[in-house]
């Protein structure tokens, strides 16, 4: 197996070659040719329903999925997520005194751009900050308590469109193109960037899976995984992606993640939130 | 027959110091090709690229070398340092040809 994988790499290293693109960095032009990109490569999806993953692209899948839709997987880490939310941390305060409108309906407005610190904050991000602000430990990012705080305020803001902004800030501009950069570079012993498969390959099977397209791909998270027999968040998809490419995943919530968070959610701006969402 | 046994003695004695030395000279050997494979290893990790065959390898070679198996760590050793210098590879030539899979 090991051998078959070295030789897949090398061939596919030796076929690399580079050329240049244009340097500006133009977010609104990007989303432009994203958007494009999609639609005329599936001109029968509707282009709200990207936000719904491969269910957009094979009818099969969508019957069972709509049909799973009647239970939901995510439902009891929804429930979770609620009374998390909910409940007072130790000081007293809650979540909702760290989020605009208490938390309620504005995971459409995460990743933002911090430009105190200059960085991009994640919503995940900005839910630990709130719990270290008030004296709590941070939780884990790949951890069941993380999805379900996610899931409840994806629920919340479900059919608001993804609304991000990347501000006329040089940092903020290279936080989006570091995302994209990201998101476009071979890596890992497969030589696969996350473009090989949800930019050129959406709606082919991989395996048992069929890939989803780049468009909405975040508007759906947390998920419900089969796979994983449970939910995952934002940084348990990144990282999940990277073993799968046979790289060694970054730390959760890495400078690399938040902004190539910032880069997807941007380009996938006016699709609506579908998450929580779930996936085989 | 006396003169026989001594003979045997010493060409036992000669071997078995021969012997060591091989091992002792495998060991460095390891020593030796491991800090190459690891050197290359952390480039990768300074790039952000390393790659999970690169540490089952290392760690295979890790395990063997415990094992006074030096023939087996050495080869896994190399195969670490040969996939580790690919990702550096990939990393270095990505700074650019990432551009070609973008959407424009």
């Amino acid at each position: 197996m090991r051998f078959w994988l070295t030789t897949l790499a090398v061939t596919a290293l030796s076929i690399a070659h580079p050329t240049h693109a244009a340097d500006g960095v133009d977010p609104a032009a990007d989303a432009r040719a994203f958007r494009n990109y999609f639609v005329e490569k599936f001109p029968n999806v509707k282009l709200d329903d990207f936000a719904n993953g491969p269910y957009s692209l094979n009818e099969d899948m969508r019957r069972q999925w709509e049909e799973k839709e009647q239970f939901p997987p995510y439902e009891f880490s929804l429930e979770a997520g609620k009374e998390l939310f909910a409940k007072s941390f130790a000081n007293g305060k809650h979540y909702a005194d760290c989020f605009a409108d208490q938390g309620i309906g504005v995971r459409q407005n995460y990743p933002q751009f911090d430009e105190k610190s200059g960085q991009v904050i994640t919503l995940e991000l900005a839910l630990n900050r709130c719990r270290e602000t008030n004296g709590e430990k941070a939780i884990s990012y790949t951890g069941d308590d993380m999805a379900a705080l996610t899931a409840y305020m994806a629920f919340t803001s479900r059919g608001k469109p993804f609304d991000i902004k990347v501000p006329d800030d040089p940092r903020a501009l290279e936080a989006y193109e570091n995302g994209k950069r990201y998101f476009y570079t071979r890596r890992g012993q497969l030589n696969f960037s996350c473009a090989t498969c949800h930019v050129q390959n959406p709606g082919e099977r991989l395996r048992a899976e069929v890939l989803a397209p780049a468009i909405g791909i975040l508007n759906a998270l947390p998920i419900y995984r089969s796979e994983w027999g449970g939910m995952g968040t934002t940084s348990r998809r990144f990282i999940t992606c990277n073993s799968q490419v046979r790289g060694v995943p970054l730390e959760p919530q890495a400078e690399e993640y938040r902004d190539l968070e910032y880069f997807l959610s941007y380009v996938s701006n006016g699709l609506p939130i579908s998450g929580p969402g779930s996936r085989p | 027959m006396k003169k026989l046994s001594n003979a045997l003695w010493s060409l036992a004695s000669l071997l078995s110091i021969g012997s060591a030395a091989l091992a002792a000279s495998s060991e460095a050997d390891f020593k030796s090709a491991y800090a190459r494979a690891d050197a290359a290893e952390q480039e990768a990790g300074r790039l952000r690229n390393q790659w999970l065959a690169t540490e089952a390898a290392l760690a295979d070679a890790r395990k063997a070398a415990e094992k006074q198996d030096f023939e087996t760590a050495i080869a896994a050793t190399k195969e670490a340092e040969a996939l580790a210098k690919a990702s550096i590879f990939q990393a270095t030539s990505e700074k650019e040809a990432w551009k070609n899979l973008e959407i424009h």
